[in-house]
């Protein structure tokens, strides 16, 4: 009868979209593509950080919001400072000027981006993870990332964008997502990395975020630290098995630790002193520590960790001045660092595709849940 | 003493399966239809390859096999048993649900009846698979019925997957002849047979209340082979990248 149809149709569907696991796996021999191309696109604001690196990158068009910022009434703009200088939370229902509404949408927003397109790179190894130990970890790992993005976007909704607006803004390209995931994760040894540093130099930023004074974002990034510190033990216990590993092994792992420095020293942000530096959002608690300070606090906790395995870092200026306290390093390439963030990277191209696919192919479940008409009425089970 | 060799290939086969169905839910991870099914299937890939995990223990405590990682991980193609049902890919989230719905429930069954297994190391197991895998069938459910309650589209892929998965499915049932004769003897499990018949009277009433014709096991081709070695071409391609990091130095700890 009908369904002979239907199967056609399913087949057809089917074999369409069986190119899926491909897309995962086209990351790993991405190249740069055309450098310049995006040199000239919007400049890229410097003066925030976040789990994706140091910025938060500014929308268009904000007219509208420009003109209600005019209208924030001054007393109860006033009140509301008190209440961040006396360290009270601010929460959902509670006034707000709507600049510090803004910024935190995209704060958080983009943290939650950067979690579900975090999770693609150490999620194309899943699959090749070696031992039950190792897949069983990071299937875990990259299920908690998924969750972390979840919990950020309801921190987010409370502020008045819908999941659904920042899931197209973020496949449109209008809001963006920690740099660091535009490059490919190219062996197993990446994954350690990824887990072990990455997962670190998230930690600093998030434990600084969640004393911020938004009550939903803190709460969430609470969570969020409580269960990357798992993270960071297991890709630390992974990364130090390489280290001290099969001389194959250890070559392995200093080959990733040479590829990601870069990434790692872009992560945190460009340096304070080319920031436009907001004193407005670091007194309303919204921005919580310097790109510098957080960078220099990820240097001074790790690579002596790094240098301790007897692996080395590709920065010879890399090097604490005892008398201040501070690390020397050599300025890595902001330029390319801006032309990653405008789409220029290895993978922003693949990252948003497979993002793309799961969009375009799960819109028919979605589609099937908000169906209102129809709901259950037997039960299930 | 049990026969060694039977039940061997009943552990290997149960094993296989849930190594390779986790393997393919893990593969949902970053691609589900929203976020919540992304987290759920991969909270099932765990589930699955962790029973896969506990059930290779057994066969080296109990049973003299080898090590769990380089049984798991460096087979031959033509030494895995696990039906050809799991091997496909995952294709569209219809195909993968409708595979969790009628895969799972097998499960429950399955270890259901093996909590009385005589063969005692399966006794405790059973007993905690079960009650992971109740998750996972209450899962299936309300995603079957939601879907199928849902409007015409989800409605039709729902049943055209049902078409597509029934004859791989009844693949998980295929029969071990004169081994799995043995195993009933023994009263180590009731046999496929046993746990098919269960399997078909509960998803039937769970199908009809969601609107959906199973088709009728005569009518139907199972896909079999799998039980002797004999894989669909989807099997090799995913072994290879299962091992591929493994297999570099099985010797080093990873």
């Amino acid at each position: 009868m009908k369904t002979n149809g239907l199967n056609m149709v399913y087949y057809k569907v089917r074999k369409s979209n069986s190119f899926a696991p491909v897309i995962l796996k086209v990351s790993t021999t991405a190249d740069f593509g055309d450098r310049t191309k995006f040199s000239n696109l919007q400049d890229y604001q410097n003066n925030h950080s976040m789990y994706g690196g140091g910025y938060i990158f500014d929308e268009p068009n904000n007219r509208q919001l420009k003109e209600e910022q005019i209208h924030d009434d001054p007393e109860k703009l006033t009140e509301f400072e008190d209440r961040i200088s006396r360290g009270e939370k601010i929460e959902p229902g509670d006034w707000m000027p709507s600049e510090y509404r803004r910024q935190l949408i995209r704060l958080i927003e983009q943290h939650a981006h950067s979690e579900i397109i975090g999770a693609l790179p150490e999620g194309t190894w899943i699959t090749r993870a070696p031992g039950f130990k190792r897949k069983l970890a990071l299937i875990a790992k990259v299920q908690d990332e998924i969750g972390h993005g979840q919990l950020l976007y309801n921190a987010a909704e409370t502020l008045g964008k819908s999941r659904e607006a920042m899931i197209n803004d973020l496949l449109s390209g209008k809001s963006k997502y920690s740099n660091v995931f535009n490059y490919p994760a190219e062996t197993w040894a990446d994954v350690t990395v990824i887990g072990f540093l990455i997962d670190a130099a998230a930690i600093v930023n998030q434990i600084a975020n969640s004393k911020g004074s938004y009550g939903p974002y803190c709460r969430a990034l609470e969570r969020i630290c409580y269960e990357e510190s798992f993270h960071l033990k297991q890709g630390h216990d992974a990364f130090v098995e390489l280290a001290a590993g099969t001389p194959a092994q250890r070559e392995m792992v200093q080959d990733a630790l040479n590829r990601w420095w870069q990434p790692i020293m872009h992560f945190f942000g460009p340096p304070d002193k080319n920031s436009t530096h907001s004193e407005k959002l670091m007194q309303w608690k919204v921005k919580m520590a310097s790109n510098d300070d957080m960078r220099n606090q990820f240097l001074d906790t790790y690579v002596p960790k790094i240098w301790d395995m007897g692996l080395t870092l590709p920065d010879e200026k890399l090097k604490k001045d005892e008398a201040t306290g501070k690390w020397d390093y050599s300025d890595p390439d902001w330029d390319l660092f801006k032309i990653v963030i405008n789409g220029g990277g290895p993978c922003n191209k693949e990252r948003l595709d497979v993002r793309k696919w799961a969009e375009e192919h799960g819109r028919w479940v979605r589609k099937a849940l908000m169906n209102p008409k129809d709901k259950i009425s037997a039960p299930v089970a | 003493m049990i026969n060694t060799t039977a039940i061997n290939a009943l552990l290997t086969a149960m094993a296989d399966d849930a190594l390779i169905q986790g393997h393919r839910n893990s593969e949902w991870t970053g691609l589900g239809p929203i976020m919540e099914e992304d987290i759920a299937f991969s909270s099932m890939a765990q589930d699955k390859i962790g029973h896969a995990w506990a059930l290779y223990k057994i066969m080296q405590e109990e049973l003299q096999g080898g090590d769990p990682d380089q049984f798991a991980f460096l087979r031959n193609e033509k030494d895995y048993k696990c039906c050809h049902f799991v091997e496909h890919p995952n294709g569209e989230y219809d195909f993968s649900l409708m595979r969790h719905f009628l895969f799972d429930h097998a499960e429950a069954i399955r270890y259901e009846l093996l909590q009385q297994s005589s063969f005692q190391p399966l006794q405790p197991l059973a007993k905690k698979l079960k009650g992971e895998i109740k998750y996972h069938t209450l899962h299936a459910n309300a995603w079957v019925s939601q879907l199928c309650r849902a409007g015409e589209e989800s409605h039709a892929r729902m049943q055209s997957a049902l078409n597509t998965c029934f004859p791989l499915a009844l693949g998980l049932f295929e029969p071990g002849g004169e081994a799995e004769e043995i195993l009933i003897a023994e009263k180590v499990y009731p046999g496929e047979k046993a746990i098919k018949e269960i399997w078909l009277d509960k998803i039937y009433n769970i199908l009809s209340v969601a609107g959906l014709n199973l088709p009728a096991e005569k009518d139907a081709e199972p896909v079999y082979g799998g039980r002797k070695g004999y894989h669909s071409i989807y099997l090799q391609p995913l072994l290879e990248e299962m091992g591929a990091v493994f297999r570099t130095d099985p010797a080093a700890i990873w």
